[in-house]
């Protein structure tokens, strides 16, 4: 579903972040995106959103071209495609349960058609107490939670996580994983970008992306 | 030890107040999921902007309603003008040796009398037109020592032109000295006047609105400047520029409507007011006069109707001109 051919980026006239890659990402797979810091991860998941355009090389993403890709298609494969950002990116002045429900409110849904499944899920994710908190008042590990929640409220076809249990302890980041790996079993393809060498060890059967210097390479 | 309990109060306080904090954001929370009614607004009301905007469309709508209103009484005032003065005619006889003017015009008034179209001719006797020059002359003056012409004062009540030329014509054969005024040229003039008037207001409604315009597309790219972080997400969660656009425009129509209304109200109270002291200020000379020359400050209902139908476009405009704007800057972001 997520194709690059020989892809390159730079920021601005910057040296090259990101070289000549080459890899793709297939329906219903789990991989780790992993590397140092400063690496590339996060600008790796920016290209497969489309906020950022390559350099050079070329993107196909559900089988489209990205750079001849028109607006309207832009928006509709988002709604195909969760993230998880690394600094959350929650709405400060909409409520926990706002937040989750966005993605499903700017789709025009009915709210009655969607707030029991969103409240559920709160709860599984143990924000149950914090529906009606607004995001400045939640702690790390409880917005990354809630941004979570926000990404797995549309049960997207494909999921990017950047560093999803980086502020939450262990035993969160272990129920966490296997909230991804349950998604992963009913169809979803993940891509989980993290450090976490013992996050990776508990699904040791992930394929994993190493980026360094600008490269990937791929581990089956 | 004093100051380790102090300090520690002042912990315990300052965690109370986190909590209350907490506590209100909680209950205002749980109000919104609960109320179905109310939308969640994505865009927030900023407050300090959004005042400063609504404070601007509150004052160019009052500028244009009260412009709008000014035209219509002035319209109005010249309709009535135009109205008395045509039901109107005046004979002067002026006053030349050899001839009583006064005596002259006793028989223009007689002649006049079995015409069609002729509801009243009266002579002004000369009390009446002592007061009528009084302003100018003061009181206590005799007119005989003045060259002051006589008067004929003839009201019309449809009279065909053909009568009126009837008329002029016994009249001319009466007194050679005695010359018909029929207010044509006057009010001819008057109108004129009025039509100016109302396109002068007319661009300056069309001035008021531009800078509204032009205050609604700034206040539009700030707020957007202000919420880029919120459209970025927007676009991430697969929201499209329709409904990005839509967002920010129902922002701005609420606040528009609220700047509208403030503005259409305080235009509706200048004129109730200004209706309520002419209307008592013409129990006396002077204001009969105001009124005369101005008309009632009587809008009448198609008048507010206007205003608020002003009123209820600077709204819409606000809306539309920021949906606009959202538009071009997204498709500028791209
Ligand atoms: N907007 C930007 N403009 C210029 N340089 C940038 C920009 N964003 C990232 N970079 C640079 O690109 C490189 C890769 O950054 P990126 O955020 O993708 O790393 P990362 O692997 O996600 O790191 P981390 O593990 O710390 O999150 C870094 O050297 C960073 O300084
Ligand atoms: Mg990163």
């Amino acid at each position: 579903m997520v194709r690059f051919e020989n892809v390159g980026l730079r920021y601005g006239s910057g040296e090259e972040v990101l070289t000549d890659l080459s890899f793709a990402i297939t329906r219903n797979s789990f991989q780790f995106l992993t590397g140092p810091s400063g690496a590339g991860k996060t600008t790796l998941m920016r290209l497969i959103l489309m906020s950022l355009k390559p350099t050079r090389g070329l993107i196909t993403l559900f089988d489209r071209d990205t750079s001849t890709i028109a607006k309207d298609e832009i928006t509709a494969i988002r709604r195909r495609i969760g993230v998880v950002f690394q600094d959350f990116r929650l709405l400060d002045h909409l409520t926990t349960y706002e937040n989750v429900a966005l993605p499903l409110f700017v789709q025009g849904r009915e709210e009655r058609s969607y707030r029991a499944e969103v409240t559920e899920l709160l709860k599984w994710v143990g924000l149950g107490e914090k529906i009606s908190a607004f995001p400045p008042i939640l702690s790390g590990g409880e917005k990354q939670r809630a941004a979570i929640a926000r990404a797995l409220i549309v049960r997207p076809e494909l999921l990017l996580a950047d560093e999803p249990t980086g502020n939450v302890d262990p035993s969160l980041a272990k129920r966490l994983l296997r909230l991804f790996v349950e998604l992963h079993k009913s169809g979803t393809s993940i891509v989980i970008a993290t450090h976490d060498l013992g996050l990776m060890d508990q699904f040791d059967s992930a394929r994993r992306l190493v980026l360094g210097e600008g490269r990937l390479h791929v581990y089956d | 030890m004093i100051r380790r309990a102090g300090s520690s109060w002042a912990k315990g306080g300052s965690t109370f107040m986190i909590r209350i904090a907490g506590l209100i954001d909680w209950i205002k929370g749980l109000s919104r999921i609960f109320s179905v009614g109310e939308r969640l607004t994505l865009i927030p009301a900023d407050s300090t902007a959004g005042r400063a905007l609504v404070t601007v469309i509150a004052i160019m709508t009052f500028l244009a309603t009260l412009t709008g209103g000014s035209a219509i009484l002035v319209r109005e005032a010249s309709r009535d003008w135009s109205a008395t003065a045509a039901r109107e005619m005046t004979i002067q006889i002026k006053p030349v040796s050899g001839r009583n003017a006064e005596g002259d015009g006793k028989k223009i008034v007689q002649a006049l009398q079995d015409l069609p179209g002729i509801e009243d001719a009266r002579l002004f006797t000369r009390e009446e037109s002592a007061r009528l020059l009084e302003p100018w002359l003061g009181s206590g003056v005799d007119l005989g020592e003045l060259p002051v012409p006589t008067l004929v004062v003839v009201k019309l009540g449809g009279a065909s032109p053909a009568t009126l030329a009837t008329l002029k014509d016994r009249v001319r054969r009466i007194s050679p000295a005695a010359v018909v005024d029929d207010h044509r040229g006057w009010v001819q003039r008057l109108e004129r006047m009025a039509g100016a008037l109302v396109i002068v207001a007319l661009m300056v409604l069309g001035l008021v609105l531009t800078a509204m315009g032009l205050a609604i597309a700034f206040a539009t790219r700030g707020a957007m400047a202000g919420s880029r972080e919120i459209v970025l997400v927007l676009h991430f969660v697969g929201a499209s520029d329709h409904f990005i656009a839509r967002e920010f425009q129902r922002h701005f129509l609420r606040l528009g409507l609220r700047g509208a209304a403030f503005g259409g109200l305080a235009a509706i109270i200048i004129f109730l007011l200004s209706g309520w002291l002419t209307s008592r200020w013409s129990a006396d000379p002077a204001g009969e006069q105001i009124e005369a020359l101005f008309g009632q400050f009587n809008l009448g209902g198609g008048g507010y109707l206007t205003i608020g139908f002003i009123s209820a476009m600077m709204a819409l405009l606000t809306g539309l001109i920021s949906r606009k704007v959202v538009y071009r800057q997204l498709r500028r972001v791209g």
